[in-house]
This record gives C-alpha cells, sequence and structure tokens, in this order.
C-alpha cells in the first residue's frame, strides 16, 4: 500500500515537472564564487542558495553547491574550478575574479564536459556561457538621466570603484560616453570609491575641497551614501547623486524625500542573479538551446518605487529579485 | 648530510599523509588527468617559491614577489606574443632591475623587507600601466608548454621535479650555491675568503628575478591570459613555501627540493579543504593551522635531532 502511494505520488510529480525537469533530476551544479565580502555578494549566495535549496527538494537537480574562495584571488579561484572537475559536477556556474585569468580553468572544465555559466563578472572563454551586465549602459543611463533633470548641465563628480577591475572600467567608459552625448556636462573630478561607502567618504571628502561647484555625482554602486555624508560634513549643498540600490543609501534617499523633495534614482543589478545563472545552467544541461551570450536586465528604483524597494530590503543589504526558471527562459528567448 | 635529509623529510611527509587523505577523500584525482588537475596550479607557485628561496637564503625577504610575478604575467601576456624580441628584451630588463635591487639593498645597508614593499607598488603600477584591465593572450608556445601531456607523468609532477632538480645541483651542488648560501650564513667570512658579497648578493636577486619571471610565464601559460593583480598572493605563498619546505628565515638554510614540495603542499592543503567543504571563513584559518601543524613538528624533529 505505502508503496503505491509512493509511486503514485512519485508519478504525480514527475507529471507536475513535465519532462524539461526529469531531463536533470541526476545533474550536479555548483556555484563558484570569488567574494563574500560587501551586502550585494551575501545576497546573492543567500538568493542562490534559497533557490538551489528549491530545485533539489522538488527533484530538478541532484545537488547545487555553493563554493567561495577565502582570498578573492584568480589563481586561488582557478584551482577551485579544477577542483570542481574533479568532483564531477556537470555544470559550474562562475562569477569570476577576471574575465581572463580563469580562462585556462575554464577550457579544462570544457574539455572535461562540464558546462559553464559565467555571470556578473564574466569570463571571455569562447567555450563559456556569459551571462553580461551591460555596464556601460549603466554609466550612460546616470548621464542621460542627468541631463533630463538638470538641462543647463554643470560639473559632475565621478565616483569609480576597484581600480584593475573590468567592472570599473566599463562603467567609467559608459559614463564618459555619456558626457560626451551631453556635452553640457564636464567632469571636474574622479575618485576612487572602491564601491565601499566608508571608502568613497573619504575619497570625495579628500577631493572636494579643490572642487568647484558640483552639480551631480555618478558613481557606480555602494558609494553614493558614502559621497551624500562628505558634501554635508564639508557644509556644501547636496547634488544630485545617482545611488545604487543599497539599503543606506535609499533610507538616506526617502530621508532627504520627506525633508526636501530631493529626486534622484538609484539601479544596480539583483544579487538575484545567481538564480537567472542557476535556471540557464538548468536549460543547458536540458538539451536547450541557448546563445552564448545573455543580458541581464538593471534593476531601477525610481522615486515612485523607493517606498516598496526600501520596504523589502534589510538592513545593511541591496535591492533583489529572484529569478524564476520562466525568467530564464524569456532572457534566452530574448537573445536568440 | 644526515641535517639535510631531516630537513627534507618532514616536508615529504606531510605532502604524501596530505595526498592520501586527498586521494581518500576524492578518488577522481588519483588518475594522469586528476593530478594534473591538482597540481598544474602549483607549477608557477613552486618557481615563485624558488625565487623568494633565493632571497631569503642570503637572509632578505621579499615582499614584492607577488606583484613582480603579476608583472610578468602582464608582460607575457602582451608584448611576449605580439612583439617577441622587445617582450624578452623587457623580461631581461627586470632581471637586471632585480639583481640591481640586491645590489642597492647590499650597497646601502638598506633593510630588504622596507625596499621590496615599496618595490611592490612600483611592479603593481607597471602592470596596470601595460594592462589597465584584465585581457592578453599567452603565446602558444607558452600555452602548449603547459599543457604538454607527456607519457605516462602528468606535465605538473614532471615540472616540479625538474624544478627541484635544477635548482638543488645549482644551490646545494655546485660551488657558486655553497659559497650564495654562506653569504646568508656567515657574510663576513664570505668576503673574507675573497669574494664580494655585492655581486654575490646581485646574484641571488638576479637568480629570483630569473624565477620569478619563469613563474609568470609559466602562470600565463596556464591561464591564457593576464590580469594586473593575478599574482598578487603568492607573495606569502612563497614565503611559507620556503618555511614549508624547511627552509629558515637566516643562516643561509634553505632546500630548494623542499621549497617545491612545500609549494606544492600549500597547493594541496587548499584544495583539501575544498573537497572537505569547509566554509570560506574558515579556510584561511584552516590553512594557517595546517602550516602550524607542520611548523610544530618541525621543531620536535629538530629538539630530538639536537639532543641525539
Amino acid at each position: 500500500m505505502i508503496t503505491r502511494t509512493l509511486l503514485l505520488s512519485a508519478a504525480g510529480v514527475a507529471a507536475l515537472a513535465g519532462t524539461a525537469l526529469a531531463e536533470t533530476s541526476d545533474k550536479r551544479i555548483a556555484l563558484s564564487n570569488n567574494y563574500a565580502g560587501n551586502s550585494w555578494r551575501q545576497a546573492m549566495l543567500q538568493t542562490f542558495q534559497e533557490v538551489a535549496d528549491k530545485a533539489v527538494a522538488d527533484g530538478i537537480v541532484a545537488a547545487a553547491d555553493p563554493y567561495t574562495t577565502s582570498e578573492n584571488q584568480a589563481t586561488e579561484q582557478a584551482a577551485q574550478i579544477q577542483n570542481m572537475i574533479l568532483q564531477g559536477y556537470d555544470a559550474i556556474i562562475l562569477n569570476a575574479a577576471s574575465p581572463t585569468a580563469l580562462n585556462g580553468a575554464v577550457e579544462e572544465a570544457c574539455n572535461a564536459g562540464v558546462i559553464v555559466v559565467s555571470f556578473d563578472g564574466i569570463v571571455t572563454a569562447p567555450c563559456a556561457w556569459r551571462i553580461a551586465v551591460d555596464f556601460r549602459a549603466m554609466g550612460r543611463e546616470q548621464v542621460d538621466y542627468l541631463a533630463e533633470r538638470l538641462p543647463d548641465g554643470g560639473n559632475l563628480l565621478e565616483i569609480r570603484g576597484l581600480a584593475g577591475v573590468f567592472v570599473d572600467d566599463e562603467i567609467h567608459a559608459g559614463i564618459h560616453e555619456g558626457v560626451e552625448a551631453h556635452s553640457q556636462f564636464t567632469i571636474a573630478g574622479t575618485v576612487n570609491g572602491d564601491w565601499a561607502q566608508e571608502v568613497a567618504q573619504r575619497a570625495v571628502a579628500g577631493i572636494l575641497p579643490s572642487l568647484p561647484e558640483i552639480v551631480g555625482v555618478v558613481t557606480q554602486g555602494g558609494d553614493g551614501y558614502g559621497a551624500a555624508e562628505a558634501f554635508r560634513a564639508a557644509g556644501r549643498d547636496t547634488p544630485l547623486i545617482i545611488l545604487g540600490n543599497r539599503q543606506d543609501e535609499m533610507a538616506w534617499w526617502a530621508e532627504q524625500r520627506d525633508a526636501n523633495g530631493y529626486e534622484t534614482m538609484s539601479l544596480s543589478i539583483a544579487p538575484g542573479v545567481a538564480s537567472l545563472a542557476f535556471w540557464v545552467a538548468q536549460q543547458i544541461l536540458d538539451g536547450q538551446e541557448v546563445p552564448k551570450d545573455l543580458t541581464v536586465p538593471f534593476l531601477r528604483v525610481t522615486q515612485d518605487t523607493l517606498d516598496e524597494a526600501l520596504a523589502a530590503t534589510p538592513e545593511g543589504s541591496v535591492a533583489n529579485t529572484v529569478y524564476s526558471l520562466e525568467d530564464a527562459q524569456a532572457v534566452i528567448a530574448e537573445a536568440q | 648530510m644526515t641535517r639535510d635529509i631531516y630537513r627534507l623529510m618532514l616536508p615529504v611527509v606531510s605532502l604524501a599523509v596530505l595526498l592520501a587523505a586527498t586521494f581518500w577523500l576524492q578518488p577522481r584525482a588519483m588518475s594522469y588527468f586528476g593530478l594534473n588537475l591538482l597540481f598544474n596550479l602549483a607549477v608557477p607557485i613552486a618557481l615563485a617559491t624558488i625565487a623568494q628561496m633565493m632571497i631569503i637564503m642570503v637572509n632578505d625577504i621579499d615582499l614584492s614577489l607577488g606583484a613582480f610575478v603579476s608583472l610578468v604575467a602582464c608582460v607575457a601576456a602582451t608584448f611576449l606574443t605580439d612583439a617577441p624580441l622587445t617582450g624578452m628584451l623587457i623580461l631581461l630588463a627586470l632581471v637586471l632591475a632585480y639583481a640591481a635591487l640586491g645590489a642597492v639593498i647590499h650597497a646601502l645597508d638598506l633593510p630588504a623587507i622596507v625596499v621590496t614593499l615599496g618595490m611592490s607598488f612600483v611592479w603593481g603600477g607597471l602592470a596596470l600601466t601595460i594592462l589597465p584591465s584584465p585581457g592578453g593572450t599567452s603565446p602558444d608556445w607558452l600555452r602548449m608548454l603547459m599543457t604538454l601531456k607527456p607519457p605516462s607523468v602528468p606535465m605538473a609532477v614532471a615540472a616540479s621535479i625538474l624544478i627541484a632538480v635544477v635548482t638543488h645541483l645549482l644551490i646545494v651542488r655546485s660551488g657558486i650555491g655553497t659559497v650564495l648560501r654562506g653569504v646568508g650564513g656567515n657574510a663576513r667570512s664570505v668576503q673574507r675568503a675573497g669574494w664580494s658579497v655585492l655581486r654575490l648578493k646581485a646574484l641571488a636577486y638576479g637568480l629570483a628575478g630569473l624565477f620569478g619571471v619563469l613563474a609568470g610565464m609559466a602562470l600565463v601559460g596556464l591561464t591564457t591570459s593576464a590580469d594586473a593583480n593575478i599574482a598578487l598572493r603568492y607573495t606569502l605563498l612563497s614565503i611559507a613555501g620556503v618555511i614549508l619546505g624547511g627552509g629558515e628565515f637566516t643562516g643561509g638554510r634553505v632546500s630548494p627540493a623542499g621549497a617545491v614540495i612545500g609549494a606544492l603542499t600549500l597547493t594541496l592543503a587548499a584544495s583539501f579543504l575544498n573537497f572537505l567543504r569547509l566554509s570560506p571563513d574558515w579556510q584561511i584559518g584552516a590553512q594557517g593551522a595546517v602550516l602550524i601543524l607542520v611548523l610544530a613538528a618541525r621543531l620536535l624533529f629538530t629538539r630530538r635531532s639536537a639532543r641525539a
């Protein structure tokens, strides 16, 4: 009797799951992550864990295990990927420490028949899939927004990220394209904020005395609140600071809005992109035709959605969405 | 001679124990393919460890090695591919710069730890200038060399043995190697014997530069391209490798074969912890614990042999 119920329920699950899911029930997926030391990455790991645990419980995949390197170094992550090949994973989803320095290890994985899907920090190895963020567009759109709000233009302060990291180069290039398109703006100063509030605050405080009047601050995320604090401490008017979806930035924004009607916009990549990568890997393992280059949509917070986004974001974290299998299928369909 | 064997025994035993534990945990590693995957990234680390050993041999320490190897990697992935001759010349100039550094440190009696720390920013800045964003491609011959599949012995193992044998002959067996170790042991008596300590120190640093260059090239051959921050962790790994391999910070007491084994052990320890699925928060701590464990064992050994 018991066996029969089990069989029946198993049949029921299989019927519900459909043919697309049954194919990958014995597959194992690993997440290779290079860094866990900020709120974005913490949220990313948490989202992956939630989606992965559910997928394993539902029998969609056999295992989905996250690994993070301890020192955020490319050579260390290359070794980690080679270890994953030895551990017999069928697919590796990868947030890479370097777009190029892991290519050797990624090729080893491909040669061993392992599917490699890189996201956020992508790799250039031709055999890997890439779920990329259009960081250039992210830089450009900041200046577009400023041009819309400040038609007269003026001086901008640019806060960059960590020197030598390609995300920083890309956003920076996008901002420059934007400034070229809107010639009423000039970049009066540039500092490196390393995507961290304290670093950004120190750097901005250091450069402020030497700067003329600043009308806008273009940022890379994680640095907006620090910039605002530096302007306040220097006794200068708060310029239009583009924010990056961090909870402290949005809280500051809401506070300013209530006090003096401050208006800005905030954009970043949702850490949930790890869940998108997970479903894309599952689709590839399932034998679906997936183009090698996919693009992640930005997550944008506007004046209208601020309260909602702020309420849903835990303190010290960043605005997030969890992607589903259907979202992944939509992203794949769009790229085809 | 017996002391040398003692010095080498512990690193060999630690590597064997760790290897056995890894095979038990991950039987797939016990194959030609598996050994290569486990150890191929240890080859550049082994070369960097030998470079560090050359400096430690003359009682100094090099805090710029990781940045230097990164710079070499950037040169190898750009100039060496596009304009091989210019690339070679730059690499040669880098080796000479290292030798000059050794001479300056000795002539002005500067603390090497400070000079090399300063140089690490110079190397890092140069690397960023050459390769502002990650990229470049490895020269084909380098890629081919690092992905060779020799019969029966994986490339990583063959290369490690080769490095150990060559440096053993150079440092332990040859006359000049003995004199170089003498600089670390007792520079004054080397000087009295009629040698120029300045030149010897320049030679030791030059050798370190040479092996640093080899490390950077091997790394690019494996990764296929470079990044200005690619090898920063090699500084500490190489120091740990020398010590783990039975070397000591003073007295010219170093072992090339031990240093290679030390580098392999460190690489393997990281993989082992990975296979254990230890949380990354604990991994650095656990790596430290492995180091302390081996060093404590060494202390016990040396005490016992001193008593005997």
